[in-house]
């Protein structure tokens, strides 16, 4: 059952990308330019989101378990350090560059965009440098 | 600064079917989403790799069931170089591995979690993005 979860998720998450925009570059570099012409919808994409996500994860957390799942994983650590700061700034700095992260990224590999996929083959490819640095 | 392109009513309700996404997903199999984490652990560990596959399968299914429901006509635009896109893809790649979360992972679960790494890592990756356009901007 977890399983036509996990893909009836993605679906739901994927079409909300689509509605929202979030899967157009150009929107997302409209949302970063505050300082020219702002476009500020993507702050509503956030909200929405939030709205839904935060009571249902105050209403479930203390539950025994999930329904499909033997146990709930919740991240754990708690520590502000180096790594979160530096992976955040790389992070932020791609996103400025493109106008991609890796949930619209992914998605709009259904476009058949050879950008997107050589954006999409560099991501992995960033996961797996990281992997190997630390 | 101009207000421009502003479509709070798209936005709004794409962001509940994120949202909604999210809270199944917990609910359900127990994990708060961070599709970084579930991209890069599909990758290399073996720990749910159907599930992880599964949904980013579902994701790429995502576009093309709203083209078939809507009949609606997907347009993106990425009008950065080729160079460009493979250093923008990198540094999201390592930055996200290395921060241990993205838009999804920090800026919706983690937000829905008030941790503070996630609320640290969200100004932080917003405000880098914010420099960086506004120094596109002008180079």
């Amino acid at each position: 059952m977890n399983k036509i979860v996990s893909l009836l998720c993605g679906i739901v998450f994927g079409i909300g990308l689509v509605i929202s925009e979030m899967i157009n570059p150009e929107k997302v570099l409209g949302f970063l330019n505050i300082f020219r012409d702002w476009d500020p919808s993507l702050a509503f994409v956030m909200i929405g989101a939030l709205v839904v996500s935060t009571p249902v994860f105050h209403l479930f957390k203390n539950k025994k378990k999930p329904l499909f799942s033997s146990n709930f994983l919740i991240p754990s650590n708690k520590e502000v350090d180096k790594k979160l700061i530096i992976g955040s700034v790389f992070f932020g700095a791609g996103w400025g560059l493109i106008g991609l992260c890796p949930g619209p990224a992914i998605t709009s590999l259904a476009l058949l965009n050879m950008n997107s996929a050589l954006f999409v083959t560099s991501m992995f490819a960033g996961f797996y440098i990281c992997l190997k640095v630390n | 600064m101009n207000i421009v392109n502003f479509t709070p009513i798209t936005a709004l309700s794409g962001g509940l079917l994120i949202g909604l996404s999210v809270a199944l997903f917990f609910i359900f199999n127990g994990r708060m989403i961070g599709i970084s984490g579930i991209a890069s652990n599909f990758l290399i560990s073996k720990d749910n790799r159907i599930e992880n596959f599964l949904f980013l399968f579902g994701l790429i299914l995502g576009p093309l069931i709203y083209n078939q429901i809507t009949g609606r006509e997907i347009n993106i635009s990425i009008s950065s170089s080729l160079i460009l896109l493979i250093i923008g893809g990198v540094l999201v790649g390592f930055g996200t591995k290395l921060s241990s979360g993205c838009t999804s992972g920090h800026g919706i679960s983690g937000i829905s979690r008030f941790s503070l790494r996630s609320i640290i890592a969200t100004v932080t990756f917003m405000i880098v993005g914010i420099l960086t356009v506004l120094i596109t901007g002008i180079v």
